[in-house]
């Protein structure tokens, strides 16, 4: 094994038997042995019921192999059932894998599930020390680190309580601080951070970062949620019906698990409400979208990014104004471009806008947009929207001798340089 | 510093490897789930850990009642208390230590579904438990046989007191490495679940638990001396009270039996705890 490398695995395969397993009594494993052996049929057979022969089975995983090194952080996403719980469990050691490999250098510390083995009658400080021991620590460990394991679970007023009384929100502080002072060089996190509060969850990520950065453990997580993945993590694996389909940057795996699958077209024709949201009272319907002059979404440097959008009117419109919203590839909206009181018309009219949007503070990488047309009449807010819809994507690629050193973490719309006052 | 250490995680261990060292490694985490439990037990009761205390009283006396005055069951010249106490504390350890073995697998899949650390850390711990409980009985026995020695000349305690070491661990042995076989086998059949305390408490009528092996009828006796519990009372019996005989070569077929019940346990054990949570 290299000496970075931390986690090893090697054709790694967990097979599951489908149907029932046994027929849960002694007696009826017995009958069905014994008439299998005389080559008659197993009277515990349920009518009708689908045989599973030998070799009928379910391949959790199939022939996983992944290297992963020190200081990593890895996310794992992908569908319900794509294998990701099982990799964990597999490497935490639960279960015992039905072929292939894995090494693993140091300890491992699991949190698959928040708070395993705290007890409801035991107070905070002694779950502390059960849990700590529970996943591996010692005692004479957890007294070194006790002080600051009560100061991160932020429970220090009710560490002497049982723990029965704490909130869950409590309950995953608690258990997230003993995990995270664990001094295992490998953390395997199945989506728990999910119960605490957002700053919690904040300074859970943070301190696990911090963990991989500057103590160089490496740290895996399970997550369902795109935004924590690419907060913490620095490599992703995408796992799909327990094979790996993608190992690499975190961003292009998470939009290949999303599948954003409008990412590369450069015009749309709206045929149905597929990709439309619900609004209130549609009175207007958009046709088509396209940006004009291009056979790509890809735009440069300071190009601006200029749009077409072909709409009919449903009803009279007075005083219609645009926003068009760009996100992330988390489709989180990062800021909006306004257009308003602009045009006024009739039932039945149909209509062509083009415009040009100055995109060049977007920094590097991919862009969902949405447009939502909205009624303006009043100046007074909520307006009524009249029609939203998902927009272009785009992509940005600024060349080399236009870009200066800008980090993907520090956002993506790169601001002015700031002024130094006298 | 960093662990350099590095593990193998593989589709199949040698059946024999039971990975004591690891054991070793978890002591804290074995003296914390016993811990667990003295401070669980007993918590929103009244009485609290009296209870260790009053449960073997209660049953003795009921034993007494029932077997002493009403059926009149010979106890070889022995107070009728001091008796049936004898075989309660006892029988207690033994059913105890079975009870939680062959609970393990069951009782513990929440937690063995999410941590790994070595299994046999739980069961070892449920016995240390059970015998920190059969550690206060035995003072309030003691403290028994001591008062009626002293104004009953029957009672004699005498040398074989020696061997209490050896039985005692001798019954925790048995009665764990019951259980775990159970454990294992309850992974996949329920229904020994249910037969657990059934066969428990059908075993102790075959144990010289509420008469003495000396009223055991000729024909009988060495079918139940051959139950390695029954060696285990009479001695135990026999060096506290002075009733009974010390007979060497039952003891040895109990050992024996003891041992091979032992290891088969282990191995069972070991054999299961890998794949379990697959099938529980």
């Amino acid at each position: 094994m290299d000496k970075n490398c931390v986690i090893k695995v090697e054709n790694l395969q967990k097979e599951y038997k489908l149907g029932v397993i046994g027929t849960g009594t002694l007696r009826r494993d017995i009958q069905s042995w014994v008439a299998k052996k005389r080559g008659k049929e197993d009277p515990n057979r349920r009518i009708g019921a689908k045989t599973y022969e030998k070799g009928e089975t379910f391949l959790a995983l199939d022939d996983f192999n992944i290297e992963i090194f020190r200081g990593e952080r890895v996310g794992i996403i992908g569908a319900n059932g794509a294998g990701k719980s099982t990799f964990l469990k597999l490497l935490s050691r639960i279960t015992a894998p039905t072929d292939g490999k894995i090494a693993y250098r140091g300890r491992i510390a699991s949190m698959l599930e928040v708070g395993t083995g705290f007890h409801g009658e035991l107070t905070g400080r002694e779950n502390i020390y059960l849990n700590g021991a529970i996943l591996g620590m010692s005692k004479a460990e957890v007294d070194k680190k006790m002080d600051q394991i009560i100061e991160f679970s932020e429970c220090e007023q009710f560490i002497d309580t049982p723990v029965k009384r704490y909130s869950s929100g409590m309950f995953v502080k608690l258990a997230f601080a003993v995990a995270s002072h664990l001094d295992a060089e490998i953390m395997i996190m199945d989506e728990v951070l999910a119960v605490g509060d957002m700053k919690f969850q904040k300074k859970c990520i943070a301190k696990m970062r911090e963990l991989a950065v500057d103590e160089n453990r490496t740290v895996l997580y399970v997550s369902h949620n795109m935004n924590t993945i690419q907060d913490l993590c620095n490599r992703c694996i995408v796992l799909d019906k327990g094979k790996k389909v993608y190992d690499g940057e975190v961003d292009e795996a998470i939009k290949l698990y999303l599948g954003g699958d409008n990412d590369e077209f450069f015009s749309y024709e709206f045929v149905d409400d597929r990709y439309k949201f619900p609004v209130k009272h549609r009175r207007l319907d958009l046709k088509n979208v396209k940006y004009i002059g291009r056979t790509t979404n890809l735009f440069y440097d300071d190009e601006p990014l200029c749009l077409e959008l072909k709409w009919k009117n449903l009803e009279d419109i007075k005083s219609l104004s645009l926003r068009i919203e760009i996100q992330d590839a988390r489709r989180l909206p990062i800021t909006s471009y306004l257009l308003e009181h602009f045009y006024s018309g009739k039932k039945g009219e149909e209509n062509t806008l083009k415009l040009k949007l100055d995109v060049s503070k977007f920094t590097d990488g991919r862009y969902a947009a949405r447009y939502i047309f909205y009624d303006k009449a009043g100046e007074k807010a909520p307006y009524e929207d009249v029609e939203d819809s998902m927009g272009l994507a785009f992509r940005r690629y600024i060349s080399d001798n236009h870009k200066r050193r800008w980090h993907r973490s520090w956002g993506s719309v790169k601001l002015g340089d700031i002024e130094i006052m006298e | 510093m960093q662990n350099e250490n590095i593990t193998y995680i593989t589709a199949k261990n040698k059946w024999y490897r039971i990975k004591f060292r690891e054991l070793w490694e978890y002591r804290d985490l074995m003296m914390l789930f016993v811990k667990r439990n003295i401070t669980t037990s007993y918590k929103q009761t009244v009485l609290g850990p009296l209870w260790i205390i009053i449960n073997p009283l209660l049953s003795t006396v009921v034993f007494t009642v029932i077997f002493g005055v009403i059926a009149g069951i010979s106890t070889d010249g022995i107070p009728q208390f001091l008796f049936y106490m004898s075989g309660n504390v006892l029988w207690g350890f033994f059913s105890n230590c079975l009870n939680k073995g062959s609970g393990t697998f069951l009782m513990n899949r929440n937690l063995f579904g999410k941590v790994y650390f070595p299994r046999l850390v739980s069961p070892l711990s449920d016995m240390i438990y059970s015998f920190i409980n059969y550690a206060i009985q035995m003072i309030v026995y003691v403290g028994l046989v001591v008062v009626y020695a002293i104004t009953t000349p029957n009672v004699q305690p005498n040398m074989y007191l020696f061997l209490l070491p050896v039985l005692v661990i001798q019954t925790a042995v048995l009665g764990m490495s019951v259980g775990l076989i159970i454990s294992s086998i309850t992974t996949k059949y329920r229904d020994l679940n249910i037969l657990v305390s059934f066969c428990v408490s059908l075993w102790m009528y075959v144990t010289p638990v509420v008469y003495p092996a000396s009223k055991i009828p000729e024909n009988l006796r060495g079918l139940i001396m051959a139950n390695p519990v029954a060696p285990i009372m009479e001695i135990y019996r026999h060096a506290f009270l002075g009733c009974g005989s010390f007979e060497l070569f039952y003891w040895l077929i109990s050992l024996a039996v003891t041992l091979v019940l032992m290891v088969f346990g282990l191995i069972v054990f070991n054999k299961v705890e890998k794949n379990f949570i697959d099938t529980v």
